[in-house]
């Protein structure tokens, strides 16, 4: 009977609170596909075990010892009645010592079982949490090298729920599912062995009722399985509305249209009800099936084997533990098929994070590095040690010499032809030239290309060899992160860091002082508002700055790029939420900063790229017009009809 | 704040009532049954009794259908009663969040109420849901069990007694001890998980900083504060199984002793020992299942609470004092000494002294350098916040004394920030008027130049637009959020830098039909681009919270230097 109730217990889940998962999710196995190749990934799972193997060992040395205790428990009492305390009933002075030895016997192998027990879950939480940092730090640092494109074709959701729902699922069979099925295995084994011995009949009316039982079950579970997934799909469109309508409850609330959407929300909310309420009941059912099902098995096995006790087929002894064997093995049964659905989930979820480990990382075959300079008058150029203000591309060759080329911000695009997809083209053979030291603005409706254009210049995607030159050098032969190094972006969409201001600025340069953070920020015009937030520097941001104003954000991101005072600087939209005095004493402070280095700018607003020395005016992937903004406006082209408000961006 | 949780319950609280009271009847079945497996073997084996036998056999199946049905009833009531707690909890909060102020959006954060509303929810219900399966069938079990191991032997039962103290110390400890560390474990996994959220959301800055290397090692240290949390809180946990194992394994060994010598004594049986111990495990186990669901409840407090504060948060604009009747009758707007602060500090006001008087159907220009309280102030004329000295006077009288439905009707306003949500361009359209006819739709796009782009899509109105509006452009979107406001026909619309993503030329389309169409409506518009406000018929030209300036745009370029300022900045270079 001990056996009985230590399943018992272990089979309720362990207290470990609630999911920081986003949205809740069923209790175990019942969502998704299983696994494709079990095997395999059972086994990448253990590699990553390889250096704990003899802690391994340990545990299952322990697990099988705590389980054989148990059983031992079980068996206990057959001896116990039949070879101690029947003899000895009746007798005037019975010789307890024997008995005594007996019990201290089991009490000797009862503290074996618990230290075997103690010790195994205690490595067990050294080997999963070990075991899953490490799987959890490989992929972080896959998908830091996976390229753009993954994540244009992965949603953040997707991503996000290898990081906390797979991953969950991987702990929980790691720290539970991994001891309970070795436990129930050897249970289940070990019962059913020695029921055999003890009467195989008898062994026969249990194996059927099992088998009876767990088809019930599995039917439960099937059910409870479908409306679990239904479940899913209404908590996704719950959720769903509830992040649009917080999201845009300012809107709601301008428009008074809270009535409607409250509706909207209740038909929503009552699905969600219906299925969920469907999907746990089924859910609930199941134990209760279980465990009542095994004791009419119990009564069945009783009256037949009273019946075999009767006609003299078994003794007495043999009925009593066998009828104790009947009750401690249905438990283990059923108890591998919850656990193997929760397995398979688990496997499943582990899978789809080896899949993200496994995705092929961006390619570089760049060998050309950036380096500090010293140049002399002459133009010869040493590598430096420290920062000088001055760079150098390190280019060696394939007979082992060395040539350095001054970094300029020469670039050079030659009839470059590039698409997202292989179908559709969004640049259709640019060609330009930025001499270095200029200011090269594009302008251009939504999706003529500009912002393609900067994404290949960094290499956040690849075009076919030499058909675009950095400095003379064709940028796929220069390593990526110098690449990238070299050129300061300032994006389209802000994004900050959860961080205090000053951090968010420190990005650009992780060494930065305070004072060049300050400098940074003044020459971004953001000093002024930074001293007015709470803490100045110090303020805390949080949620992607939500607590700053889009102008403040812009402001913010240029300052981080100001920082990191690079060669090349690339403003993509970077001013469009800031008024135009400001942008225009922005642009002042990073003319002075960026003297004799290059500058792309891309904007909407014309008044913005005015004073650039060469504005390229795209249409459909192509460069139409190209000059300054004299030349633009005594062509009398497209860019006239914008400036002068005939044609309409969009 | 329990009380306000369990008040959502509504119509599912006779099932979250029935759940215990059905349970009731499993477990004294659970309790009857061993009993009854003991007089089997006792009686009915022992005497190869077999008409015994037969009748403890149907009498046990019996009581198994019976404890299947009340099993069946109660896991499907408590699932039923859980599930609708969630409904209600997660219906409240909605409709609640529905009536908060701006104010309230802004204090408790979009994100966080997003949690409060899902995760929060979920959490709550799972903890509901094996509260009302367990709060009475541990006690219950507690209890019967050691009526039972009393009856059977009361001087055996002392085992007992020293047996439940242990184990509750023991499992009082190891649960008190647990949730702190549980709780800092979370709050690590949560850190982390928004950290790798950051990154995706970011890739781009991360990778053209070059800090990949950076971001993979900060979330090392993540990995491994958490690793190290889960660590700590596990450690404790861990003890639960052998010290379960230990008291049952001692209790066994002790009744098998002492149990023993009293069957070789004569006044003890072997059925009633093995039943005996089967109840001592009984009660072992219902000392566990009270200790898990300490933990749950202990553990599901942070969510519970969290709950409660958005239920109990009071809107800070109420308008029960307004008037049902009153009206807005003109598009007049008067600004009285206003004063306004985010924080509700005089100390730290974002406006000051603002006074001024718009007359019903002129267009009003704001201009002023970012973070000059623009969109503050406009925000007080539909009551969004509440000023904190002064007066906002609207068609005559204070917003204060209408009904916030009938005032903010009549005040449309294009937010900074817009949405649109998923649904059909018509969809969206249609907030402004649902009545409205197919020719008023198309009129007010027309008016706001959306029109033409609309009748691009293959499916014109019908165009679907995905979550947060993903399938249109920003000029696109903005055009049809002013579509929107301009279905409501108010009396005062509001443009809040509106057409930033709009090219100069449709700016001044747009303009020109507001002029025509809407020569009765008092038009505000917020704007970066001096071309937008420039036949405006004043313009007030903030700064840092005051009112700089207010005239024509001929005026302010005479006599306002920071006018004058904004105005060259957009002319510079131009030929």
């Amino acid at each position: 009977m001990s056996e009985e109730k230590r399943n018992d217990y272990s089979s309720g889940s362990r207290p470990r609170g609630p999911r920081p998962g986003r949205h809740g999710g069923p209790p175990m196995g019942v969502m998704g596909g299983g696994p494709k190749n079990a095997g395999k990934t059972i086994k990448r799972i253990f590699s990553y075990m390889s250096d704990m193997k003899g802690q391994l060992v340990i545990i299952v040395t322990c697990i099988v010892i705590s389980t054989i205790v148990g059983i031992m428990g079980t068996y206990f009492l057959k001896p116990l009645i039949n070879n101690f305390i029947e003899p000895l009933i009746g007798q005037k002075n019975p010789d307890l010592s024997e008995f005594i030895k007996w019990i201290l016997l089991m009490a000797g192998a009862y503290i074996i079982g618990c230290l075997a027990t103690f010790i195994y879950s205690r490595l067990m939480v050294n080997v999963s949490t070990r075991t899953i940092y490490k799987i959890r730090v490989d992929m972080f640092n896959r998908m830091q090298k996976l390229p753009i494109r993954y994540f244009d074709t992965h949603t953040h959701g997707e991503i996000m729920s290898c990081y906390s729902n797979d991953m969950d699922t991987v702990r929980d069979m790691l720290s539970q599912s991994f001891a309970q099925l070795i436990n129930s295995g050897i249970n289940v084994v070990g019962t059913f062995t020695v029921m055999l011995f003890l009467s195989p009949l008898l062994t026969l009316i249990v194996v059927v009722s099992i088998f009876l039982i767990m088809y019930i079950v599995g039917a439960l579970g099937k059910r409870s399985g479908k409306y679990f997934m239904m479940q899913q799909k209404e908590l996704g469109a719950v959720n769903g509305y509830i992040e649009e309508s917080i999201e845009g409850l300012k809107v709601i609330k301008v428009f008074c249209h809270e009535d409607e959407s409250k509706v909207d929300f209740d038909e929503k909310n009552d699905k969600l009800f219906k299925a969920a309420e469907k999907a746990n009941s089924y859910a609930n059912i199941m134990m209760p099936a279980m465990n009542n099902l095994s004791y009419v098995q119990y009564a069945a096995t009783c009256i037949v084997g009273s019946i075999f006790v009767i006609a003299g087929n078994i003794d007495l002894g043999t009925l009593a533990s066998f009828l104790q064997f009947t009750r401690s093995f249905s438990m283990p049964v059923t108890q591998i098929s919850q656990q193997f659905n929760a397995i398979m989930q688990a496997l499943a979820g582990a899978e789809r994070i080896f899949n993200l480990i496994d995705e092929e990382p961006e390619t570089d075959n760049g060998y050309v590095t950036l380096v500090n300079a010293n140049i002399d008058e002459d133009g010869n150029i040493t590598e430096a040690d420290k920062r000088t203000d001055r760079w150098a591309w390190k280019h060696p060759h394939h007979d082992g010499s060395l040539t350095y080329t001054e970094v300029k911000g020469k670039v050079e695009f030659e009839d470059v032809v590039f698409g997202y997809e292989s179908n559709k083209t969004v640049l259709n053979g640019i060609s330009l030239y930025a001499k270095p030291g200029q200011k090269i603005a594009f302008v251009g409706s939504t999706g003529a290309g500009k912002t393609t254009i900067t994404n290949l210049i960094n290499r956040f995607y690849d075009v076919p060899d030499g058909k675009i030159r950095y400095d003379g050098i064709n940028i796929n032969k220069i390593k990526k992160d110098d690449l990238r190094k070299s050129q300061s972006i300032v994006l389209q969409d802000t994004h900050l860091f959860t961080g205090t201001v000053k951090e968010n600025i420190r990005y650009g340069k992780l060494d930065a002082t305070d004072d060049e953070i300050k400098n940074a920020a003044k020459l971004a015009n953001a000093d002024f508002f930074i001293k007015h937030l709470p803490n100045g520097y110090d303020t805390m941001l949080t949620a992607d700055g939500a607590n700053l104003s889009q102008g403040q954000r812009q402001l913010l991101a240029i300052a981080r790029a100001a920082v990191a005072d690079p060669p090349v600087l690339i403003l993509d939209e970077a001013t469009s939420s800031i008024d135009t005095r400001t942008e225009r004493l922005i642009e002042e402070g990073m003319d002075k900063l960026m003297a004799n280095r290059t500058v792309f700018v891309i904007a909407h607003r014309l008044s913005t790229v005015r004073n650039s020395n060469a504005i390229m005016v795209l249409e459909n992937g192509e460069i139409i017009e190209r000059g300054d903004h004299e030349e633009l406006i005594d062509q009398k082209g497209k860019y006239y009809q914008l400036y002068t408000g005939m044609f309409e961006l969009s | 704040m329990v009380k306000k949780i369990l008040s959502c319950l509504g119509e599912y609280k006779k099932y979250a009532i029935l759940t215990p009271v059905i349970i009731v009847g499993e477990v004294i079945m659970e309790t009857l049954i061993p009993m009854v497996m003991a007089q089997m073997v006792d009686r009915g084996v022992a005497n190869k009794d077999m008409s015994f036998i037969l009748k403890m056999g149907a009498l046990m199946i019996l009581m198994a259908v019976i404890s299947l049905t009340c099993g069946v009833l109660a896991g499907k009531f408590a699932a039923t009663a859980s599930m609708g707690l969630a409904k209600g909890i997660r219906k409240k909060e909605f409709y609640n969040i529905s009536n908060f102020a701006f104010s309230n959006i802004d204090k408790i954060g979009t994100a966080s109420l997003i949690t409060r509303l899902t995760t929060d929810v979920t959490n709550t219900q799972n903890a509901f849901q094996m509260i009302i399966r367990m709060a009475v069938r541990a006690p219950l079990m507690f209890i019967s069990a050691t009526v039972m191991a009393v009856l059977i032997n009361a001087k055996l039962s002392l085992i007992v007694a020293v047996a439940i103290p242990f184990l509750s110390f023991v499992l009082y400890f190891i649960a008190t001890s647990a949730y702190p560390r549980f709780m800092e474990m979370l709050s690590k996994y949560d850190k982390l998980n928004a950290r790798v959220q950051e990154n995706l959301i970011a890739i781009r800055v991360v990778k053209s900083f070059v800090r990949g290397d950076y971001e993979c090692e900060e979330f090392e240290k993540a990995a491994d504060a958490v690793r190290n949390a889960q660590l700590r809180a596990e450690r404790v946990v861990i003890w639960n199984m052998p010290a379960m194992q230990f008291s049952m394994y001692a209790c066994t060994i002790a009744v098998s002793y002492f149990g023993g010598v009293m069957i070789i004594g004569g006044s003890f049986k072997v059925g009633a020992l093995m039943s005996f111990v089967s109840y001592i495990l009984q009660i072992l186990l219902s000392l566990m299942m009270i200790s898990m669901m300490f933990v749950m409840l202990v553990l599901s407090r942070a969510s519970i609470q969290r709950i409660g504060e958005v239920l109990e948060e009071e809107s800070d604009i109420k308008d029960d004092k307004g008037n049902e009747e009153l009206k807005v009758e003109d598009g007049s707007i008067k600004f009285k000494d206003v004063a306004f602060s985010y924080a509700n500090d005089p100390g730290n006001l974002t406006l000051e002294s603002i006074d001024f008087e718009i007359k019903s159907g002129e267009t009003i220009g704001i201009i002023g350098g970012t973070g000059s309280a623009k969109t503050s102030l406009v925000q007080l004329i539909p009551r969004l916040y509440d000023v904190i000295k002064g007066q906002v006077i609207v068609g005559g009288h204070d917003v204060r004394e209408y009904k916030l439905n009938n005032l903010r009707d009549e005040v449309a306003m294009v937010l900074q920030k817009n949405v649109l949500f998923s649904g059909t361009i018509e969809d969206n359209l249609r907030w402004g008027d649902k009545n409205a006819s197919m020719n008023e739709i198309e009129e007010a796009c027309k008016a706001a130049c959306a029109h033409d782009f609309i009748m691009e899509f293959p499916n014109g109105y019908k165009t679907d637009l995905g979550q947060g509006g993903v399938n249109v452009s920003g000029g696109q979107k903005q055009r049809i959020c002013i579509a929107r406001a301009l279905l409501k026909k108010p009396k005062i619309i509001i443009l809040d830098d509106s057409t930033s993503a709009v090219d100069t030329a449709t700016d001044a389309h747009i303009r020109q039909a507001f002029k025509e169409k809407l020569s009765d409506t008092t038009t505000i518009i917020i704007a970066q681009r001096i071309s937008s406000v420039a036949d405006a018929d004043r313009i007030i030209v903030l700064d840092q919270g005051k009112i700089n300036a207010i005239g024509t745009h001929e005026e302010l370029l005479k006599s306002n230097e920071i006018y004058k300022e904004v105005y060259e900045s957009q002319q510079k270079g131009a030929a």
